[in-house]
């Protein structure tokens, strides 16, 4: 049942570290019980959190081949689970002009002639694998159906091949960002995660690791400045990836200091709509912009 | 599921012992009824709020426990949480409700001695936690706060614990100016320019803090309190409702705060919700006529049939508001969902009344910026009231019939929010029935749930019988009213 990757959620955090994610203990634990069970993880979140990241990093420690499926509005079947290569098979089916019907029909349906797609890639096979099931929510909801099957027994049906089932069960993320509301069978099959804005002292420790040559008296400072504008009702709240951004902006200005009229000039770049610019001026007394 | 080791008996005699120290631990405390037990209780309460789980969860959250162990409090909860919930929304439910059936410790402390303890000590002692951000000391010193002025009762505690009771006396709000003075000392090494700038957010950054351990507190009391009633009961009365659950009448200020922050995520389902009906709605019925013509140079057979195409239609929206008083919240939620949803309309016209109608489309469009001071902007800046200020709403159709019927057409549909409470003066039922004849659908979203209906000085259910009325209590109701009445 276990994908078998991690022995305890100590493990799990120190390794995911050692990748470059900093897990909070809510992450760490539940991508242990994820493996643990045998469940998929279900991620949801505001953008730029890190959720895809997840998927990466757990990749990156397992030794594990990623597979990724990135939904869309309009997805199906031949794109997400398998399908027949016709022009192949019409091919075949003219080089062999003088076989019987019969030994025609049982070759051209065979392995040699079906395309994989990420769902079904994901389950054959016995190395490690980590499949994640981008932005689930862009997809249709009869895409998730056909997800059914394969989160909760591992194992997709091809009419003329017969059942496949998983000879090594991949770790399976799936990511969300509720713009529409993911079904209730889905849902059941999976663990929950919600991974939202870090805790001060985690994206203090994020921001260091990302962007190693910030001074850390400035790091604080940037840290700080985000948790106050996430506490301000803002259409577009700042998040992980914005802050390292801006990080990342103070160090290629080489700034040594924040002070008013570096927060000014830079707010753009951690606030993407301009009412929330003006908002924010005037909430931490910059002045006009 | 397989049996779980039971390590209840051994914790609780460490708390029975020395209750200070098992305040330390970070283990899961539990009693002697068993962790499976302690979980189906756990799932019991979470069900009776509302939230939907099945047996194949539990299971689930079973095998979680049995990989966790319970040495780590935080890692239980998160573990329970993953297995267990579906939404981030369910989690504050979650939370308290977690608190009282795996709670950190019990009992009472030791060192209770009768007497009143110090209360300058205590606060100087919370001052230096906020102003060290120490969650183990701060969750220490709510303990501690509510052992010391939390009882109420003959002897200290004996009929029970109140954080009502312990936060007016030890009021935690008047530290701040401690604290930051406490910051400030200590703060001496930092250099002088980023100092200078993150100064200034320190005041936000410490209420925050002080607020949550005002929730500690108000936790903590919960929890002994659970132990003295059964947790059962507390858990079913004194975990706060989630927001889109909350009636919109009954809403206190934090409510409709956080209601407001829910309106861009549910308009964007929404929308999503009726870009598929529209998608479907594309796919028309057959035309007979352009088939059988196609089947002509079939010889007859028709091979392939043409669909009958739609003209794509934008439809339109009136929406005429109560936003007097007593449904103003409900008013100005919906005002703000339907202009996030404006998009999906070709026009989208607001109109507010009290007791005189007056348009509000601009006022709503420009008040995007600043949603939570729209109620006072509309009552301030659009002719809502006449000579007084109680609603009417017989006067307020009879203006809206004369001044405005022009908004609406044969496309339009209509929505009139409102409690249907006309203060006693004339429904006006005709002004209601012209403009139900001009419009192509007419809905009324009642806040009131319809037992009340047409008690006291409502009209409602002489409205009712002109147009559709629908109960509309909270944001849960509107929502699925919403998706299903909007034209497609």
């Amino acid at each position: 049942m276990t994908t078998g990757y991690f022995t305890s959620v100590d493990e799990v955090a120190v390794r995911l570290a050692e990748a470059g994610y900093l897990a909070s203990p809510a992450v760490a634990t539940t991508v242990f019980l994820a493996d643990r069970l045998g469940k998929p993880l279900l991620v949801e979140g505001p953008a730029g959190v890190g959720k895809t990241e997840l998927a990466k990093a757990v990749a990156q420690v397992a030794g594990a081949r990623l597979i990724r499926l990135q939904c869309y509005e309009g997805v199906d079947e031949s794109r997400a689970l398998y399908e027949w290569n016709h022009a192949k098979q019409l091919l075949r089916i003219t080089a062999g002009r003088d076989e019987s019907w019969d030994e025609t029909r049982t070759d051209i349906f065979s392995e040699e002639f079906l395309l994989s797609r990420p769902l079904l890639t994901a389950i054959r096979g016995t190395e490690p694998k980590v499949l994640l099931i981008d932005e689930t929510d862009k997809a249709d909801v009869e895409v998730e159906g056909l997800l059914l099957e394969v989160l909760s027994d591992f194992q997709v049906t091809v009419p003329e091949l017969g059942t496949i089932s998983a000879e090594r069960r991949p770790f399976v993320v799936l990511t969300s960002n509720a713009s529409r509301e993911l079904s209730e069978a889905l849902r059941r099959r999976c663990l929950f995660l919600h991974i939202g804005f870090p805790e001060e002292e985690l994206e203090r420790r994020i921001v260091r690791m990302r962007v190693p040559g910030l001074d850390e008296v400035l790091a604080d400072a940037v840290v700080r400045v985000v948790g106050a504008l996430r506490a301000m009702d803002l259409r577009k709240v700042p998040s992980v990836a914005e802050t390292i951004d801006w990080a990342r902006t103070l160090l290629a200005l080489g700034v040594g200091t924040l002070d008013e009229t570096v927060v000014r000039d830079s707010l753009g770049v951690v606030l993407k709509h301009q009412d929330d610019v003006l908002k924010a001026a005037a909430k931490l007394d910059l002045d006009a912009v | 599921m397989r049996a779980l080791p039971d390590p209840g008996a051994p914790a609780a005699e460490e708390a029975g012992a020395e209750g200070a120290a098992a305040a330390e631990t970070r283990a899961v405390e539990t009693r002697a009824e068993g962790v499976t037990g302690r979980l189906t209780g756990l799932v019991r309460a979470l069900r009776s709020h509302g939230l939907r789980i099945g047996p194949g969860e539990t299971v689930d959250a079973a095998a979680a426990l049995e990989a966790l162990g319970l040495a780590d409090r935080e890692r239980v909860r998160e573990g329970l949480a993953a297995a267990l919930l579906h939404q981030e929304s369910q989690r504050a439910v979650f939370d308290p409700v977690f608190e009282l059936y795996f709670p950190l410790g019990r009992g009472v402390s030791a060192q209770e001695g009768g007497a009143e303890p110090d209360r300058e000590a205590l606060r100087e002692r919370l001052v230096a936690a906020l102003a060290a951000d120490d969650q183990a000391l701060l969750g220490r010193l709510a303990r501690e706060a509510v052992d010391g002025f939390g009882g109420y009762g003959s002897a200290q505690g004996s009929d029970g614990w109140s954080s009502h009771q312990t936060l007016s006396r030890l009021r935690p709000e008047t530290l701040l100016a401690r604290v930051l003075a406490a910051l400030r000392a200590g703060a001496t090494g930092a250099p002088e320019g980023a100092a200078a700038f993150t100064d200034r957010l320190e005041p936000d950054e410490i209420r925050r803090r002080i607020e949550g351990f005002r929730e500690r507190v108000r936790t903590e009391a919960r929890r002994r309190v659970a132990e003295r009633r059964g947790t059962e009961e507390i858990a079913r009365r004194a975990v706060a409702t989630s927001a889109d659950r909350v009636d919109f009448l009954l809403a206190g200020r934090a409510q409709l705060d956080e209601l407001r922050r829910a309106v861009y995520p549910l308009a964007r389902k929404l929308a999503t919700r009726l870009a598929a009906r529209r998608r479907r709605a594309a796919h028309g019925s057959i035309d007979l006529r352009r088939t059988l013509r196609g089947s002509l140079s079939t010889g007859g057979v028709p091979m392939r049939p043409v669909l009958r195409r739609r003209r794509p239609a934008r439809p339109e929206l009136v929406l005429l508001c109560d936003v007097s008083g007593s449904v103003a919240g409900f008013a100005n939620f919906t005002m703000l969902l339907v202009q996030a949803l404006h998009d999906q309309f070709s026009k989208v016209r607001v109109f507010a009344f009290v007791n005189r109608a007056d348009e509000v489309t601009g006022l709503l469009a420009r008040g995007s910026a600043d949603p939570a001071g729209l109620g006072a902007r509309i009552l301030g800046e659009a002719a809502v009231t006449g000579w007084h200020g109680s609603s009417d709403y017989g006067t307020s159709l009879c203006e809206f019939a004369e001044r405005h019927l022009d908004a609406v057409g044969p496309r339009t549909t209509v929505f009139v929010l409102g409690d249907a409470r006309t203060n006693m003066s004339d429904p006006n039922l005709p002004a209601l029935r012209q403009i139900a004849g001009r419009a192509r659908r007419v809905y009324w979203l009642n806040p009131e749930q319809r037992a009340q209906w047409s008690t006291g000085d409502s009209a409602a259910y002489a409205y009712a019988e002109l147009v559709e009325m629908h109960e509309c209590r909270n944001a849960r109701q509107l929502g699925e009213l919403i998706a299903r009445l909007l034209p497609v």
